[in-house]
């Protein structure tokens, strides 16, 4: 196998790869949301449920969740291919931290804000939208660039369950090629480019957010 | 109809009583000014009158109409303009987009009319140059004035000032302390609550006197010279002795 139909093969998986992990950081997003208004907002039960599920997901590891619902769903009758399979684990794994990220971003917004719009007679809907939401997304791209790159080299665990990502890409080449080191350093580049790439692109959309005035860091008005 | 009445007001936290039953009046276009060491339920005295701080017990008026009990605070809170120590400003907001905001989404007044308010408060506090800023962009001083533009813009009928220069550089309370001054000539009704004697004397049309939660004394701001009460004296006796 000659180095372009290598690149080519590694290609294929790249787009699975990326496939997979725009879809579950998608989904996980959608999830999220929800679940950290309902842990800043909500009332005593719905505080409850969404920690429950923040810390029992944050407490096991992907590959188990992804083997759960691959191999241990089917008893219940429920069945998934793999890419479906780890599409969803990756989702239900970053959901949870992606809620962290919300909640951290929605409490960062200083409490003086919101008095200062309840005093102008703001609902609390108002001042959701108008004080606390503006800022809060913009605290949370830095944090949700990371979690992207860790979702996007997260899916290279979907191996497992036999989808053909990039890394079993690799390992398909690798079969025939007998070239372990080489294959396996050009997924690793491949990984590092797409993550590299992201954060730079994703640092100029935080610039062009940012709010003037903070990139000299006065005192937190 | 006075424009304020407070009528035995109490808020305790848990055990500890900080306000122990106030009661005082304001006329259309008074100043008072409070003044008492800190800690002594000055601040929780001014948030329960716009009830960001709900009082347990007591009736706060607002030229006749009752504040407390009203099931939506926020009609009065648009009445009522506050300014804060910490100034809040809306971080992500520019100059003027924090002092329209409050006309465009609470009074749902036009843009360009809201606009209009905006930047005439905003000439009357000296920043009608800064409309572009941002507030991390700003002085303290500044920022303080466009925080009172903010609640002026509201066209409120009671302003309340929670320490209004406390945060600020001493050569910066100045330019502060001259827009409110310019308030009360201007017949603002005007509560507050500060720590700069000379300027009390200056402005107030009355004085109270708070200690542990309670008026102690109120009188004109001749208390601040001749006070009759122990404490008061003793308060005051401090300031000369320099903070």
């Amino acid at each position: 196998m000659d180095l372009l139909s290598i690149l080519q093969v590694l290609l294929k998986g790249t787009l699975i790869t990326a496939e997979l992990a725009v879809i579950s950081f998608a989904m996980a997003f959608v999830v999220a949301i929800p679940f950290s208004l309902g842990q800043v907002y909500g009332n005593a039960t719905l505080k409850i449920i969404t920690t429950v599920y923040e810390r029992v997901i944050r407490g096991v590891p992907l590959l188990v969740v992804m083997f759960i619902i691959f191999f241990g769903f089917p008893s219940l009758g429920i069945r998934f291919d793999p890419f479906t399979a780890s599409v969803l684990s990756l989702g239900i794994c970053s959901s949870a931290y992606q809620s962290q990220i919300f909640r951290g971003a929605l409490l960062s917004v200083p409490k003086g804000q919101i008095m200062a719009g309840q005093s102008l007679g703001m609902t609390g809907t108002q001042i959701f939208i108008h004080i606390t939401l503006p800022q809060a997304l913009r605290f949370s791209i830095a944090p949700l660039t990371n979690e992207f790159t860790i979702v996007l080299k997260d899916t290279s665990f979907a191996y497992a369950l036999g989808v053909t990502e990039l890394l079993r890409e690799g390992t398909y080449i690798i079969s025939t090629t007998y070239e372990p080191l080489l294959i396996y350093l050009l997924c690793a580049a491949i990984y590092f480019v797409i993550t590299f790439s992201t954060n730079s692109i994703v640092r100029k959309v935080e610039k062009r957010f940012a709010i003037h005035g903070f990139e000299f860091r006065g005192e937190r008005a | 109809m006075k424009a304020l009445e407070v009528k035995n007001l109490k808020k305790r936290y848990g055990d500890n009583e900080i306000i122990k039953g106030i009661s005082f009046e304001m006329e259309k276009g008074e100043t008072i000014v409070v003044i008492g060491p800190s800690g002594t339920g000055k601040s929780t005295m001014l948030m329960c009158i716009n009830r960001l701080i709900e009082p347990d017990e007591g009736k706060i008026f607002l030229n006749g109409e009752e504040i407390t009990g009203s099931k939506h605070p926020e009609i009065f809170r648009q009445k009522i303009g506050m300014v804060f120590q910490e100034f809040n400003l809306f971080n992500h907001l520019t100059v003027l987009d924090n002092v329209r905001i409050g006309p465009i989404k609470v009074k749902k007044l036009p843009r360009e009319i809201a606009t209009k308010v905006a930047i005439e408060n905003l000439k009357k506090v000296g920043l009608e140059s800064r409309i572009n800023a941002y507030p991390a962009q700003l002085s303290g001083g500044q920022k303080q004035r466009v925080g009172i533009a903010r609640a002026l813009a509201m066209e409120p009928q009671l302003m309340l000032f929670d320490e209004p220069t406390s945060a600020l550089d001493p050569e910066l309370v100045g330019e502060v302390l001259e827009v409110i001054k310019k308030l009360a000539r201007e017949g603002m009704t005007m509560l507050i609550v500060t720590h700069e004697l000379g300027f009390a004397r200056d402005v107030a049309d009355r004085i109270i006197f708070m200690e542990n939660g309670e008026i102690i004394e109120q009188g004109s701001s001749e208390i601040l010279v001749n006070p009759s009460k122990e404490r008061t004296k003793q308060f005051l006796a401090k300031f000369k002795e320099g903070r």
